[in-house]
């Protein structure tokens, strides 16, 4: 025996580590999960962390109630196959009044659907510790982020006044109403991910296979009508194409890429060819200049 | 086609993983640097360069024309208006052999605090100098750190040789001048190279217009450098995390292995009871380990049912840490708020959080000399050796022989901060014990002979070290 591990069998160490830690920590945590790929891998990290045992904390998914339907069967199937606890919240309010991407634009929709449901059922639940699936390698703001990043009790990120880091020892100490969102695969990069599904069979939502979908290009996105709320001026245009998607979202906001990708060795092989990186499929980041930091101090991921 | 990405897929998933802390400024071209070896693995993607030149034509600092490579890396909106990294920011990378994460620091004394947060974690550091200046003050902090962080190797990267002419007598001497500054900090491994990060010599390929440089590139180094020695393998240390009871049959204790090696039948320790165990099983979700080794989280179960909680710690019998409630510390200070000795801090080691109070301060260091000042409360970014009284019994190793034991956070009981980190040196006897109370062996009257008196004075120190203080009579 050698004596090493390989940079996936380190990184799983590391994550499995900061999932214990918060557990034992923390009063009442929480696993944000967002039905995509690095959540499906962050789920299977907990159920390691704590095998033969269940997941002490439960998953939470905020519906923004304009996801795929491909999204949503796939989580209540998940969850019910791996025995998790599952909370599923949703700005009512908002998605009464009818809000949504088409009518009232993707900044509105982001705040209410998601950053809005978000803050609402954290405090809802008192939620002390919330772990989320960020990677910092997939965005400047947050390849600056701690591994448990502070939040004050209006759930603000603060990036001026962050609480050093060091080895791994993690500071978990909160006042009452204030929070710690926990980022386990901080240090796991996409290819890092998908080598990890491939190597450990983790179930996926189907959208990130290619497979002919009925899509329509809206400013230079293509995008998949996932149901009857697409704008009817859209619906003649609608064109059956072959495409997957890197990244899963609210589907108006999310873009297909055109490909034959069929299975992770494709995949990996279009992702290592390839020249876009992913969140140019996703909509919100064009929003404004530092958009995505601009959220997270708002309390969005 | 298709077996060719299976090929790579396997061969990628055994790559290892090198952590590095790059340490420099600005104007030494240090993102440059990292820009440059990004770029030329070829791990930019196409977009994240085109948003750099929309970013560059706005409020780049390069030329007109050139790629500014530190715009890519500065992630936060204020610190791009600045100017200047402030915080540490995480860069990912792989190559054909390994995968890199880079922790970016500034350079500037004022962020000290930055560069110890990204170096704790890094198997091997970058110091940048600028050919044209040499080593500077800023060059010996950073050496500094780097040693007291006991990161194990050192990459002196002298850079900005285009502006030089590429001269060897220029590189020669900033290399003598360094390698002598790093035997004195008792540092071992040292290599430097001669670069142009901004035209791109000796970073990934090898330059012809250095060829009286022998070394390789500095991509090729970093690529190729043994790290899986530089972790502990000799000392078993388990900090329980953790304690897993899903039914009334299994009691699993799970945790990292910090140190060292465990395998199945092993007995065991668990402190501070002192009670023993054998290993009877090595939980994973994966199945069951024969053995396992550190850095990998596992779940252990014993031969008898002994009560352990988090905090506590496994260890072998015949392998004890240090256990003391008193410790000297190399310690630094990482709040705005200055030390104030009259709080009770929370300290964290591994997973065990007590109570402790800074007891003593026996220096600071004066960190561009490091010349030790008389004792003061710290400032921000100050350094220095103290004396740390725990509530609880602590279990820990010198950090120079046991990182993953030897560390600790101090955090701030009313602010919630993590007011300083901490390097432990040793433990300190006892306070109060008088030397007349201490357990005493005279040797003559034992009936042993001067011969065996070197190897009882070995124990005795090493039993000191573990905290127990004996005296000897010869």
């Amino acid at each position: 025996m050698n004596y090493k591990l390989s940079h996936l069998q380190e990184l799983e160490a590391e994550s499995i580590h900061i999932i214990r830690e918060v557990a034992a920590e923390f009063e009442n945590p929480v696993m944000l999960y967002s039905i995509g790929k690095d959540s499906s891998v962050m789920v299977r990290l907990a159920e390691k962390a704590f095998a033969p045992g269940k997941v002490p904390f439960p998953l939470m998914h905020i519906d923004s109630k304009w996801k795929f339907r491909e999204m949503i069967e796939f989580r209540d199937n998940y969850a019910r196959e791996h025995g998790w606890r599952l909370i599923v919240e949703s700005n009512m309010e908002a998605f009464q009044a009818g809000v949504g991407p088409f009518t009232h634009g993707s900044k509105v929709h982001t705040d209410l659907m998601k950053t809005k449901a978000l803050l609402d059922a954290l405090n809802k639940y008192k939620f002390d510790a919330a772990f989320g699936g960020a990677r910092r390698d997939e965005e400047k703001s947050r390849a600056k982020e701690r591994i448990f990043s502070f939040r004050d009790q209006f759930n603000q990120w603060d990036p001026k006044n962050q609480r050093p880091e060091l080895w791994d020892i993690y500071n978990s100490r909160v006042h009452k109403g204030e929070s710690i969102r926990v980022f386990p695969l901080s240090n796991w990069t996409e290819l890092d991910i998908w080598q990890y599904i491939r190597l450990e069979n983790i179930p996926i939502v189907p959208l990130y296979f290619a497979k002919e979908r009925p899509c329509v290009e809206i400013d230079g996105n293509l995008i998949m009508a996932d149901d009857d709320r697409l704008p009817k001026e859209y619906v003649p245009q609608i064109q059956n194409r072959m495409v997957r998607f890197r990244t899963l979202g609210c589907w108006p906001l999310t873009g297909a890429v055109e490909s034959t990708a069929a299975t992770i060795e494709d995949i990996v092989q279009e992702m290592m060819t390839t020249t876009k990186s992913e969140r140019t499929t996703r909509v919100i980041d064009f929003d404004q200049e530092a958009s995505m930091e601009q959220k997270k101090r708002e309390g969005y991921f | 086609m298709t077996n060719n990405i299976h090929e790579f897929l396997d061969a990628d998933e055994r790559k290892s993983l090198l952590r590095l802390l790059t340490a420099g400024s600005v104007d030494d071209g240090k993102s440059t640097l990292i820009g440059r070896l990004l770029f030329d693995s070829k791990k930019l993607y196409e977009d994240q360069l085109q948003a750099l030149e929309r970013d560059s034509k706005r409020i780049g600092n390069a030329g007109a024309g050139q790629i500014d490579y530190a715009l890519l890396l500065d992630g936060l909106k204020a610190e791009r208006e600045e100017g200047i990294t402030i915080d540490v920011a995480y860069r990912y990378f792989s190559t054909n052999l390994r995968k890199f994460i880079i922790a970016d620091t500034p350079g500037h004394e004022q962020y000290t605090r930055n560069m110890i947060t990204g170096g704790s974690t890094a198997n091997l550091a970058i110091i940048l100098v600028d050919a044209r200046t040499g080593i500077i003050t800023q060059t010996r902090r950073h050496t500094f750190l780097v040693s007291l962080l006991g990161i194990k190797h050192i990459v002196l990267a002298v850079n900005k040789m285009d502006l030089v002419d590429f001269s060897r007598d220029v590189f020669e001497h900033i290399r003598d001048e360094y390698l002598a500054l790093t035997s004195r900090l008792g540092i071992e491994d040292v290599t430097c190279f001669p670069l142009s990060a901004l035209e791109g010599d000796n970073v990934v390929e090898k330059s012809e217009r250095t060829p009286w440089f022998e070394g390789s590139s500095l991509l090729e180094f970093i690529e190729t450098v043994p790290i899986h020695l530089d972790r502990n393998m000799q000392d078993f240390r388990f900090p329980v995390q953790y304690v897993l009871r899903p039914n009334l049959d299994f009691r699993g204790f799970c945790g990292k292995v910090a140190s060292g090696i465990i395998r199945k039948g092993d007995e065991i320790m668990a402190l501070p009871s002192r009670k023993t165990s054998r290993v009877k099983s090595i939980v994973t979700y994966d199945g069951e380990l024969q053995e396992a080794f550190c850095p990998q989280c596992i779940t252990i179960t014993l031969e008898d049912e002994i009560d352990i909680s988090r905090g506590e710690m496994l260890v072998k019998p015949d392998n004890l840490p240090c256990i003391g409630r008193h410790i000297q510390t190399k310690l630094v200070w990482m709040d705005e708020e200055p030390m104030d000795r009259s709080k009770q801090f929370f300290l964290k080691a591994g997973t065990n959080t007590t109570r402790a109070t800074i007891s003593a301060i026996d220096y600071r260091f004066d960190v561009n000399t490091m010349e030790q000042l008389p004792g003061a409360d710290f400032q921000l970014n100050e350094i220095g050796q103290v004396q740390i009284t725990t509530a609880k019994t602590l279990f820990f190793d010198a950090y120079s022989r046991n990182k993953a034991t030897g560390a600790f956070i101090l955090i701030d009981p009313i602010t919630n901060n993590t007011s300083a980190v901490g390097m432990i040196e040793k433990a300190l006897k006892e306070e109060g014990i008088h030397e007349a109370e201490l357990p005493t062996l005279d040797l003559p009257r034992l009936g042993i002979t001067s011969e065996h008196y070197n190897a009882i004075e070995t124990a005795v120190r090493e039993l000191s070290r573990q905290g127990l203080e004996i005296k000897v009579i010869q």
